[in-house]
Formats: C-alpha cells, sequence, structure tokens
C-alpha cells in the first residue's frame, strides 16, 4: 500500500480554484517531485497535505488513514514534516535550538517539572542538543552549530530547516524549493543533501523549479499545472509528454 | 414606553454618533497604515478641551471650534511624524505601545496645562429641549447628529470620487503598488492622521456641551471608537459608522433598561463578543496568510 | 543549562541578602518591596509578551481579582486569608483558561483589543459592586497569617518577597531552557513552523496566558496583605499599561530585563509623586521613545551592545 494517497483533493478560496481533482500516490522510500509553473498550485498542494489549509474537497489517506483537515501539529505527530518555500525559521532563537524544537514531540513538555528544572528535563535536553548538533553536521551546518539563527546566511537557514524537519524523525518529509535563492554551488550541494536524506530511509516530497536537481533526484514526478493534474511518471515519462513539454519544460527539455 | 424607548434611541444615537467619528478615524489610519492609534480618544479629548479653552480666551464660538479642530489635527500630524514613521514595519505590540504612549503624554500635558476639572462648553443653539413623540431632544443632539451625517456624506464623496481620495483608498490596498503608480504615500500618511485627528476633535466638540468634557474622557471615548471600528469590520467606513452608532444606542438601552452603572462595560462585552464569535466584523472581509 | 545564566540568579540573591542592611530606613525597604512584588509580575507577564509573543493589555484585571479575593472572602465571610489567596487564583486560573482560547484565536490588535476589554470588565465590576468590595473607596485587607504568625512587619514581608522573587527568577529561568519554554518561543518566532514541529498552538497559548495571569494573581493577593488596604485602581487600565511598559522597557524575553523594568518603573512614580500630570506624561514619554530607539528593550539592547546577546 502507498504510504501517501491524495484523491481528487481540491481547494477553493473565493472564486480561484488552486487546486482542482488532483489524485496521485506515493510509496515508501522513493523521491517524489511535483514541479509545474508558477501558480501551478505546487505549495497549495503542500499546504494541504501538511495541514495549514482544509480542502473544500476530496481525500488524503496516509498510511490509509484520513488526514485531511486535520492541525498541522497532529500530522507531525504522524511522521509528517515539512520545510517552507519562504523560509520559517525562529530568529529569535538560536541555530540549534530551531532543530531541538523539531523534535518537540518527542519530549516531556510539562512545565511544572521543566519550573523545577527535574534531572529527567535537564538529562533529555542534553542528549537533545547533541543529536540535534548531529543533524546540523548532516546537512552540512557544522560552523554553525554555535550562532544564533539571525546571524546565518539565507542558504544555511534553508539546510537548517531541512535539519528541525528531520529532527522530528519523519516518515515522510515534504520539501518546499529547498534550492530556491540558492546559487549553483549551493544547489548542488542541497541536492546531495536531499539524496542523503532520501538514502536514510525518508520519503521525500520535492517542489523544485531546477529541472537538473528534479531529473537528478526524482523516482517519481508529479505535473501540476493551474491546479489540475499534467502528467505523473518516471523522469523519462514526463520529460517526453508533449502536454508538459508545452506547458512548462519549452522545446529543448 | 414608546416615550422611553426614544428616550434612549436618542441618547444612543447621539453619543453612538461620537463614536462614529472616532471609529471613522481608526479605520482612516488603520487602512492608511495598518497602525490602531490608541491615541484616537485623546484627539476626541483635546476638540473639546480646546473648544473650551479658546472661548474662555475670548475667541468668537466659530473661531474657537475651527481652532479646536485644526490643532488636533497638526498634533495627529505631528504624531505621525515623530512617533510612527521612524517605526514603519515595527511588529504590533511595538506600534500599539507607542500610540498608547503618545496618548499618555497628551493626556498628561492637558492635565498639567488645563488641569483635572471638568469643563462645558455652550449649546450651539441653545438648551430649550425639543418634544418629540413623548421624548425629549437636545438641540444640540440635532447639531451632533446632522454635522456627522454632513461629514460621513462629504467623506463619502471624497473617497469614491475625488482623485486624492482614491489615492488613500489605493494605498490602504496595497502600499507598494499605490506608490508605483506614482501615489505619494507619505502624503496618504499624513493626510490620514489629520483628518483622522480632525473627526476625532470634532465628535469631542460636537458632544461637549451635552457631557461635559475633562483631560481623561479621552481613554473611554477611544477605546469605544475602538470597539466600534471593530464591530463594524476594521477598515471599513460604513461599518465605522454603523459599528459606532450600534455601540451607542447598545449603550443606552442598556443603561436604561438593564443597569447605569455597568453602563460602561456593554461595549466591552459586545467587543468580546463579537471578537469571539464574528471577529471579522459586521462588515469586514476574511484575510488568509500565505506561508 | 549555560552557567552564564543562573550567574545572574546569584548575583540577584546577593543583593537582595544585603539591601536590608544596607537601605537606610523603612520608606526605602517599602520601596524595595514593591519592586520586588512588580518584578515578579512582570516575570509571569514577560513570558507570555516576550517569551510567547502574545499580548496582555488587561493584566491588571488579574491583580484584581487576587487582591479582592483577599479583602472580600475574609473580611465578609471569614475565610483564612490563605485559602482567599488560593481560591483568588483559582478563580483567575479558570477564567483565564475558558476565555483563553477563544481571546487567542485572535491576534495583533484584536488579541489587545480582547485583553483590554477583559482587564475593563473586571475593573467596572470592582468598582460597582461597592457592598462587596466598598467601591471606588476601596476597602481594607486583614493581615496575612502563616502557621498562627500574623505577617505585618516589613522587614518579615522583606523576605517573604524576597523568596518570592528568587524562586520565581529561578523558575523562570528553567522554563525558558526547556521544552516547554523553546515550544513558547518558537510559537513567537514563526507559528506555522512551531506547528508543523508539533506544537499545539493554542494549547501553549492558553497555558501560558493562565500561567501569566496566576502570577499576577498570586502577587495581586500579597500585595492586598501587604499593603492592607485595595481600591479598584489597583485594577485599571493604567496599571495595565504600567506593567506592559515594565516588560518593553525592561526588555521583553528577558528575564533580568522584568527585573530592571520593574526597578525603574516602580521608582519612577515615586520621584514624580507629587506632579501627577507628569507622571503621565513621563510614563508616555518612555514608552514612545524606549520603542522607537530601543525596541528591544533595556537589558537585550545593552547585551547585544556589549556581545553577549541573550
Amino acid at each position: 500500500m502507498a504510504l501517501l494517497e491524495v484523491k481528487q483533493l481540491s481547494i477553493q478560496f473565493g472564486g480561484v480554484k488552486a487546486v482542482q481533482n488532483v489524485s496521485f500516490s506515493i510509496d515508501a522510500g522513493i523521491v517524489y517531485a511535483v514541479i509545474g509553473p508558477n501558480g501551478a498550485g505546487k505549495t497549495t498542494l503542500f499546504n494541504l497535505i501538511t495541514g495549514v489549509y482544509t480542502p473544500t474537497s476530496g481525500t488524503i489517506l496516509l498510511d490509509g488513514e484520513a488526514i485531511q483537515g486535520k492541525a498541522p501539529n497532529e500530522l507531525a505527530r504522524r511522521g509528517v514534516a515539512r520545510t517552507f518555500q519562504n523560509l520559517q525559521i525562529c530568529m529569535n532563537m538560536s541555530a540549534i535550538e530551531n532543530v531541538m524544537v523539531g523534535a518537540h514531540l518527542r519530549l516531556d513538555r510539562n512545565p511544572l517539572k521543566a519550573a523545577l528544572r527535574l534531572p529527567s528535563i535537564t538529562r533529555r535536553d542534553a542528549e537533545l542538543r547533541t543529536e540535534s548538533a548531529e543533524l546540523m553536521r548532516f546537512v552540512g551546518l557544522d560552523q554553525y552549530i554555535d550562532a544564533r539563527a539571525d546571524s546565518m546566511p539565507y542558504g544555511a537557514l534553508k539546510r537548517l530547516e531541512i535539519a528541525r524537519a528531520l529532527a522530528l524523525k519523519p516518515r515522510i518529509i515534504f520539501l518546499d524549493e529547498p534550492a530556491a535563492g540558492l546559487n549553483p554551488k549551493e544547489t548542488i550541494e542541497v541536492d546531495a543533501l536531499v539524496r542523503k536524506v532520501a538514502d536514510s530511509g525518508v520519503t521525500v516530497v520535492l517542489v523544485e523549479h531546477d529541472m537538473k536537481m528534479v531529473m537528478n533526484l526524482s523516482d517519481r514526478i508529479l505535473v501540476l499545472d493551474y491546479g489540475k493534474k499534467l502528467a505523473e511518471g518516471s523522469g523519462e515519462e514526463v520529460r517526453t509528454n508533449p502536454d508538459v513539454i508545452a506547458a512548462y519544460l519549452g522545446t529543448h527539455a | 414606553m414608546l416615550a422611553q424607548f426614544l428616550q434612549f434611541l436618542f441618547s444612543g444615537l447621539t453619543v453612538g454618533a461620537t463614536y462614529a467619528l472616532a471609529a471613522l478615524g481608526f479605520t482612516l489610519i488603520y487602512n492608511a497604515s495598518n497602525v490602531i492609534n490608541f491615541a484616537q480618544g485623546e484627539f476626541i479629548m483635546l476638540g473639546g478641551m480646546l473648544a473650551v479653552f479658546f472661548t474662555q480666551l475670548g475667541l468668537p464660538l466659530p473661531v474657537a471650534l475651527l481652532l479646536a479642530i485644526v490643532v488636533p489635527a497638526m498634533i495627529g500630524v505631528l504624531l505621525e511624524k515623530l512617533a510612527i514613521e521612524p517605526v514603519k514595519g515595527a511588529e504590533t505590540v511595538t506600534l500599539i505601545i507607542i500610540t498608547i504612549g503618545a496618548s499618555l503624554v497628551i493626556r498628561g500635558l492637558i492635565q498639567v496645562w488645563l488641569g483635572k476639572g471638568t469643563h462645558s462648553l455652550p449649546a450651539f443653539s441653545g438648551d430649550a429641549p425639543i418634544a418629540l413623540l413623548g421624548a425629549t431632544l437636545l438641540p444640540q443632539s440635532l447639531w451632533v447628529l446632522g454635522v456627522t451625517a454632513i461629514v460621513v456624506l462629504a467623506l463619502w464623496y471624497f473617497f469614491n470620487r475625488t482623485l486624492q481620495g482614491k489615492a488613500m483608498l489605493a494605498t490602504s490596498f496595497n502600499r507598494v503598488a499605490a506608490e508605483l503608480v506614482g501615489i505619494n504615500t507619505s502624503w496618504v500618511l499624513f493626510m490620514s492622521f489629520a483628518m483622522s485627528a480632525a473627526l476625532g476633535a470634532l465628535g469631542g466638540i460636537l458632544v461637549a456641551p451635552i457631557t461635559m468634557t475633562s483631560y481623561d474622557v479621552g481613554i473611554m471615548l477611544g477605546l469605544k471608537g475602538f470597539v466600534a471600528a471593530v464591530v463594524g469590520g476594521l477598515g471599513n467606513g460604513l461599518g465605522a459608522v454603523l459599528g459606532g452608532l450600534l455601540v451607542g444606542i447598545l449603550e443606552a438601552m442598556g443603561a436604561g433598561y438593564i443597569s447605569s452603572a455597568y453602563k460602561d462595560a456593554i461595549p466591552f462585552v459586545l467587543i468580546l463578543f463579537m471578537l469571539f464569535f464574528m471577529p471579522r466584523g459586521l462588515f469586514g472581509s476574511k484575510s488568509t496568510d500565505r506561508v | 543549562m549555560k552557567r552564564s545564566v543562573y550567574l545572574g540568579l546569584y548575583v540577584v540573591i546577593a543583593i537582595l541578602l544585603i539591601l536590608p542592611f544596607v537601605l537606610p530606613n523603612s520608606f526605602y525597604m517599602d520601596l524595595a518591596i514593591r519592586m520586588a512584588i512588580n518584578a515578579i509580575i512582570v516575570l509571569g507577564l514577560n513570558l507570555l509578551i516576550g517569551f510567547a509573543g502574545q499580548i496582555s493589555m488587561g493584566h491588571a484585571g488579574f491583580l484584581g481579582i487576587g487582591a479582592y479575593a483577599s479583602a472580600v472572602l475574609p473580611t465578609h465571610f471569614g475565610w483564612h486569608p490563605l485559602l482567599a489567596m488560593g481560591a483568588g487564583v483559582v478563580v483567575t486560573g479558570l477564567l483565564a483558561a475558558v476565555l483563553a482560547r477563544p481571546i487567542f484565536k485572535l491576534k495583533g490588535h484584536y488579541l489587545a483589543m480582547a485583553t483590554l476589554g477583559l482587564g475593563i470588565i473586571i475593573n467596572i465590576i470592582l468598582r460597582n459592586e461597592a457592598a462587596l468590595t466598598g467601591g471606588p473607596d476601596g476597602m481594607s485587607v486583614p493581615p496575612l497569617g502563616l502557621l498562627g504568625f500574623d505577617l505585618t512587619s516589613d522587614k518579615h514581608w522583606y523576605w517573604v518577597v524576597a523568596l518570592l522573587l528568587s524562586v520565581s527568577v529561578w523558575a523562570s529561568l528553567n522554563l525558558i531552557d526547556s521544552p516547554f519554554g523553546r515550544a513558547l518561543r518558537a510559537l513567537h518566532g514563526s507559528e506555522v513552523a512551531s506547528q508543523v514541529a508539533g506544537v499545539d498552538v493554542v494549547r501553549y497559548k492558553v497555558a501560558i496566558f493562565v500561567i501569566s495571569a496566576v502570577f499576577a494573581s498570586l502577587m495581586g493577593s500579597v500585595t492586598a496583605h501587604y499593603v492592607g488596604f485595595v481600591t479598584p485602581n489597583f485594577a485599571d487600565f493604567f496599571h495595565s499599561i504600567e506593567l506592559v511598559t515594565m516588560v518593553v522597557i525592561g526588555g521583553m524575553a528577558s528575564v533580568y530585563g522584568s527585573l530592571v523594568g520593574a526597578v525603574l518603573l516602580t521608582a519612577l512614580p515615586q520621584a514624580l509623586s507629587s506632579l501627577e500630570g507628569w507622571e503621565t506624561v513621563a510614563f508616555g514619554a518612555i514608552l514612545m521613545a524606549c520603542m522607537i530607539f530601543m525596541p528591544r528593550g533595556l537589558v537585550p539592547t545593552l547585551a547585544a551592545k556589549f556581545g553577549r546577546g541573550n
């Protein structure tokens, strides 16, 4: 059974049908990309699946369980993590604290125990700090382990978001344009990082405009146009699909 | 029975007109700059207090009243230039606190300069009450309602039929876009603070003969004006006016039929009610955050 | 836990220990006690405003509930003061918990307005129910008895309050550097990011609102017993603004900033006590200047200047 199944998903904002009757499924362990022109509904689709929006119709099944309309924090509990196209980093915290927030659900959140500084809390926090430093190394942020979030460059913050998402120990991770705003060198590094994440067993769902990256990494690709599904298949199938070429890739793909 | 109801209705409409003018002031500034000007109430107070001051100086009533509108307008502009412009784009909490600070400064200065006493302004056309359907109406009430109606119509005309007014509206929808088409958004900001202070002051002047004025009337009037603006839908001019009238009427009805001791609590119970069940107000629009 | 953070606590404790032997007379003792009480209230409020990034424009209302519980219940119903204090805490906690959910669905100005409305309604009730509360003139408060021993002397109050302050600072520091505290700060930094990390945002806002309200209620009761008298002004809008000013001046999201803000702004009215109008002007001017030039508050701005950043 597929890990994620989306059936006839739609959402409408007033008169704008941002996503119309989109259906697809994602097997566990693969890298799945969602591509399409700007305004095609890719981020909206992500927002629907990760609980930021509630669909007007359709279902989303995670491991067979219907999750459409559930709040983002409930989805986090089910192992769904995501990063954001417009960075959502907590600039009021340090880099490593941002990562530690990702592990929120794995910790004892009791305020009374925290106020009394019980050893169980401090011990877990120390363990988590070590683990988060490890995660930061995993995503290539070794030099920023002691940094404040607001002192880090854009490219580093994009990777910090990925580290935070990984701290959740997710089953499936949604990366919304991880290479946006990055120069060619940084893009190659992110490409390698996404590959690393996928190799570690996490299902990766990716929105990206960088076609080289998409074709390199993805096992399957979904193409959206004006909120509707245009095509779905392997990189080769999508690349040679005449509708996709007309709408998005251009004739010299 | 009817007479009593009408009595409450009239007094509610009268004070509601003041709230409406205050609410319009909030709306103007909110639309131009996304700032809730907690000092709005102090402009109402300034209108009344300065009118008293200028008349006591011996100036003829029309001149005193004009000055009592112009001076607060200038103070409004001063507020915008000194306290709002320097912190463009700051967090909501910051802006709220700045305008609260401004209200304290204005109120404190008036307290020091003009004292804590209560003052009255002579009614514009005498005190002889008018009998209407068994209830009595003060001539000043007619002034309040009449002038407010004219002002509201004038504003409607300004915003919908004149270029400057449309420019201000455009700025409220999208400041950057407005700048890109050549609208001087600094001027818009300047105008909105000036106009909103003038509106508040006008309301204070109109109602001073009825309710008297003192250095601390601004707090409650301003807060209730804000309630009215939220009830009507923050940012909506028609909503502001209707909200003001509604709050005034509910307050008068509540004071008359339920309890006059809790009169002041009514607008705030109303606002809590509105915020919990209809936060967008009567005419407000829904908005979604893009992530 | 960075040891440097506790270092401040040791300094505070040291100051608290030395102070009684340094202060010249009971006027200053009284001032110190009031500063400490305000500091505790501000600590609680700062958790809400500075760390969690919310607003509360009616916090003095919670002070009023605690103060009047301690006044009314023993006086009119014969309750033991400690029980009355507990009742105040329970009522405040329940009120905050019930109202928090709808209130914190709001943001920005709407949130400010709702908290403001709440505070004003509480004030009006306290002012109007004269039979119970003594109305605008207020009422006297019986002394607080602990284990058959009445707390009346300044010196004893000082140590009680100093202890409470030290514990509050310690607890706040612990809370901030914990999963709960991080969730709060993340909520402030980016609500949606904290949500996708699993933080139930509404629940946390409710929790911190209740915590800060309960802090206030408790200290309201303490103030009532200490002063021996309470009036509705204690729970009015201006007092709510004073508290917010203390948070803002000292430093939002700064534990030590809360202390600095409380100390400075408890001293200010004393300095201007004969010039009521000027006091208002001064408060307003300070608020404006601080938010324009030092929006992060004294302590964080100074700390950043000297490179440490907390």
